[in-house]
């Protein structure tokens, strides 16, 4: 075993898509969403958002029964955790993999989140600080997981358990890059030998009063109170910040010469990716877009491909002017003229900005759209701000050959990620 | 000189931890046998049944840490913005001369800014949200930490956070060694925690592992027959970690020691009947190092401080080294357990036991619990001729790491 880079030949292939996101539970549910172009914003109702400033969110209606889990799963796990074991569950019976043939050391986890279990952080605190009044908060009304709240890693636990997992286990919480940087953890585990089959993927469950006032107090988030269902507008010179959103997507990653063996389905290879930060600000970024355009680069480099191979990106496109500014300069930059040729949407115009998890809903958007060769448009853009001047993909899906896609993402922290996909077969030459 | 396939080395060391504020503060502590652990001081803990804790005493933020960043970040994120200064000023590098993307930061956290996070969460809900402040929004995810030590020493390379309890810090290393591999020369990695306030210790009363004893040097005893849970630290280790050739390039002749094998595995889901992992992730670091347990001089354990754990966690040493095979210590009784910060100060303290020839004692165990075959180090240290060094480590619900090092 090493851990060293690449062994030789080994790839990493997804087998399997679980997804819980706004608009509907499952995989098949979020792609009718996003192909059809409707959005799952709505005026939040997960608690009185009265008194806030964003009155806006992006929610799953999500029954955990009927999603299947079990009673005590509920009564332990976390929102967030519960969506990342009904997709965890989705995405290995959609892989049909059999772990029974797997030894169980050979199984990893690879699950992102940016802000953990804060539901059920903030709900006992309330609790045991009788409403903010105590600092010195009663530990006798303390509920017995309620340390597995504190720490995100619980997660992946959760993960862990649900798959049969005893490889390498690990928590990614990189803020709003979780997503793809986990994917891309589990993705390394099974280059380097560590792993054969990975459950890779992200969770966020963040519509709280906490998170909501947070984003509040740095206006991040949508003052578009009155229109709730157009209210997450990226690349539209109308857009007036995120759309706070929740959801999980779990994958099954195997080695790609296994899951050919077995006969699997394949929707897609992941060719490469890269993470790089902008040592500039914990929230702002700078117009330039450079540090953006260099994970690009490094990620397009790492897959041997050009960046005239990019059939479709997946944009951050959160709606805020900052990022899509930034990212517009970004593909420009990586990709060059090139960049006018290429559609890019952004889904969080449909459900929102769920924070880590979004970078892995936004992996499985892009290994549906490989599949099934169709590329999701960006909703609600009307009337495109004159300085992002790229083919946005407005208002319609649109059915597009697509070989090799680009999807990236930007979080606080001034962290920047890139990840490329790849249809099977297209990338067979060697790579680095 | 060194070769592309050359393991990493640690070039720097900084410590904020309840052992010192420094590397040969915290060594000299613990080679002295000099705990740490004392009554709570950050908030007043009559109420709670447990009120020991390791704080890092005679740590200002406001002497330690850039104004700007004092009011937006969490104690702690103070802490490991301290200890990178000094991982840096110890080892000698100059952020600005390296190469920007090829400077990477990953660290363990356990738990985020749980203190600031307590404030905030007052301030909405005895008042209104406007009440909550705009760093909130930075100071209590698990990414504050790494991505203030980005922006602070200008490292843009790939950037990480693992979040695995305790035993976190070694995945951060582990994946700190990976990076190193795919074209990052340095990595600022490690990590510290700090949950040491009422929110915090309650959330880790809920789990029946901490001990409620009163006495400061017998609260805290892994693998003794009066072992009756741990008790929480706060601080930790940040570690420079750099590929063999950029050391080479820099001038450096005498790094602290090099990375030689890491290995992760989780415990099987509890009523499955499987063994626990931790004895197979051993034997799987140690491959991964090209090594077998005789190469091994010294063991740093876990030690959770639980009788049942402690017995696993002897039996998984007793079967890769035989009964009493190896020296093993727990210097961490002088610290309490620090989640994402204790296994990145056990491993500086490897370092510093690897440079010196001597295997710091497990303050305070005085006779082994039944079933604990282990050569735990007891009463003073032991001077030995030392290579090589194995870390353990164990997190909350699974997690099991282990990391070789050698001097």
């Amino acid at each position: 075993m090493s851990t060293a880079g690449p062994a030789a030949g080994r790839r990493a292939v997804i087998t399997g898509i679980g997804v819980v996101a706004p608009g509907g539970v499952g995989r098949e549910a979020f792609w009718r969403l996003l192909t059809e172009g409707r959005t799952a914003t709505r005026r939040l109702s997960l608690f009185d958002p009265a008194l806030f400033r964003s009155q806006v969110a992006a929610e799953v209606d999500f029954d955990p029964v009927a999603a299947g889990l079990e009673a005590r799963e509920i009564r332990r796990m976390d929102r967030a955790a519960q969506f990342a074991v009904v997709s965890a569950r989705e995405a290995l019976a959609d892989s049909g993999v059999d772990l029974s043939a797997v030894a169980p050391e050979r199984i990893a986890v690879g699950l992102g989140s940016a802000v953990g279990c804060t539901m059920g952080l903030e709900e006992e605190y309330k609790i045991l600080s009788d409403s903010g009044k105590d600092w010195l908060v009663d530990h006798t009304y303390g509920v017995p997981h309620l340390y597995g709240y504190m720490v995100p890693s619980t997660l992946a636990v959760e993960v862990a358990w649900a798959a049969g997992a005893e490889g390498p286990v690990s928590l990614v919480s990189t803020g709003c890059t979780s997503g793809i940087d986990a994917v891309a953890h589990a993705v390394q585990l099974i280059e380097e030998g560590t792993a054969d089959v990975a459950l890779a993927g992200a969770t966020d469950a963040p519509i709280s009063p906490i998170s909501a006032a947070c984003f509040d107090a740095i206006r991040a988030t949508t003052s578009h109170n009155d229109d709730p269902e157009h209210a997450s507008r990226p690349f539209d010179r109308d857009r007036a910040g995120f759309v706070l959103g929740e959801g999980s997507a779990v994958l099954v990653l195997e080695e790609k010469s296994a899951a050919e063996a077995r006969g699997a389905h394949v929707y897609g290879e992941i060719v490469g990716s890269a993470g790089r930060s902008n040592a500039h600000h914990m929230t702002g970024l700078k117009a330039d877009g450079r540090e953006m355009a260099e994970a690009i680069r490094v990620a397009l480099d790492q897959a041997r491909l050009d960046p005239t191979a990019v059939s479709y990106i997946n944009a951050h496109g959160s709606g805020t002017k900052q990022n899509d500014r930034h990212e517009t300069a970004a593909f420009k930059r990586s990709l060059g003229s090139h960049a006018y040729d290429i559609p890019v949407s952004s889904i969080k115009s449909m459900i929102g900005h769920s924070l880590g998890a979004i970078g892995s809903i936004e992996v499985a958007a892009c290994a549906l759209a490989l599949d099934r060769q169709v590329v999701p448009p960006t909703a609600n853009l009307h009337n495109p701000d004159p300085d992002c001047d790229l083919d946005y993909v407005p208002l319609t899906a649109r059915e597009h050959r697509t070989d090799v896609v680009l999807t990236v993402g930007s979080g606080f922290g001034g962290f920047q990620s890139a990840m490329v996909l790849a249809r099977p077969g297209v990338v067979a030459h060697e790579r680095s | 000189m060194p070769t592309e396939d050359s393991p990493p080395v640690i070039t720097g060391i900084g410590v904020t931890a309840p052992t010192g504020i420094g590397v040969e503060a915290h060594w000299a502590a613990v080679l002295a046998g000099k705990s740490g652990i004392d009554r709570i001081t950050r908030f007043d803990p009559t109420p709670y049944p447990v009120t020991l804790a390791g704080e890092v005493s005679g740590f200002s933020a406001d002497d330690a840490v850039p104004s700007r960043l004092v009011p937006q970040t969490d104690h702690w994120t103070h802490l490991a913005l301290a200890a990178s200064e000094a991982a840096l000023a110890d080892a000698r590098v100059d952020p600005a001369a390296l190469p920007e993307y090829e400077m990477a930061v990953v660290t363990a956290s356990s738990s985020g800014g749980t203190e600031f996070g307590q404030h905030e969460m007052a301030a909405l809900y005895q008042h209104e949200p406007e009440w909550v402040g705009a760093y909130q929004s930075i100071a209590w995810f698990y990414a504050a930490t790494t991505g203030q030590l980005s922006i602070r020493h200008k490292m843009r390379g790939p950037c990480g956070v693992l979040c695995g309890e305790q035993a976190g810090g070694l995945d951060a290393i582990g994946q700190a060694r990976r990076l190193t591999r795919r074209g990052a020369r340095l990595v600022v990695t490690g990590g510290t925690d700090a949950s040491l306030c009422p929110y915090g210790v309650t959330a880790q009363i809920s789990t029946g592992r901490l001990s409620t004893g009163t006495d400061p040097a017998r609260a805290y005893l892994p693998f003794d027959r009066a072992a009756a849970g741990h008790l929480p630290g706060e601080g930790g280790a940040i570690l420079v970690l750099e590929s063999a050739a950029s050391a080479a390039e820099r001038g450096v002749t005498q790094p602290y020691g090099s990375v030689l094998g890491y290995a992760a595995g989780f415990d099987p889901a509890p009523g499955s009947g499987r063994p626990p992992a931790l004895r197979r992730t051993i034997g799987q670091a140690l491959a991964d190092a090209g090594l077998t347990a005789g190469d091994i001089d010294v063991v740093f354990a876990d030690g959770s401080g639980t009788p049942a754990e402690d017995l696993a966690e002897a039996r998984a040493i007793s079967a890769v080294f035989g009964p009493y095979g190896v020296p093993v210590t727990a210097p961490k009784v002088l610290t309490g357990r620090l989640y994402g910060g204790g296994a990145p100060l056990d491993v500086a303290t490897a370092l510093l036991a690897l440079r010196d020839g001597v295997v710091p004692h497990t303050a305070g165990v005085e006779s082994l619990a039944p079933g604990c075959d282990i050569d735990l180090v007891r009463e003073a240290p032991r001077s030995a001729p030392l290579r090589r060094a194995l870390v353990l480590a164990r997190g909350h619900g699974g997690f099991n790491a282990a990391l070789v090092l050698a001097r």
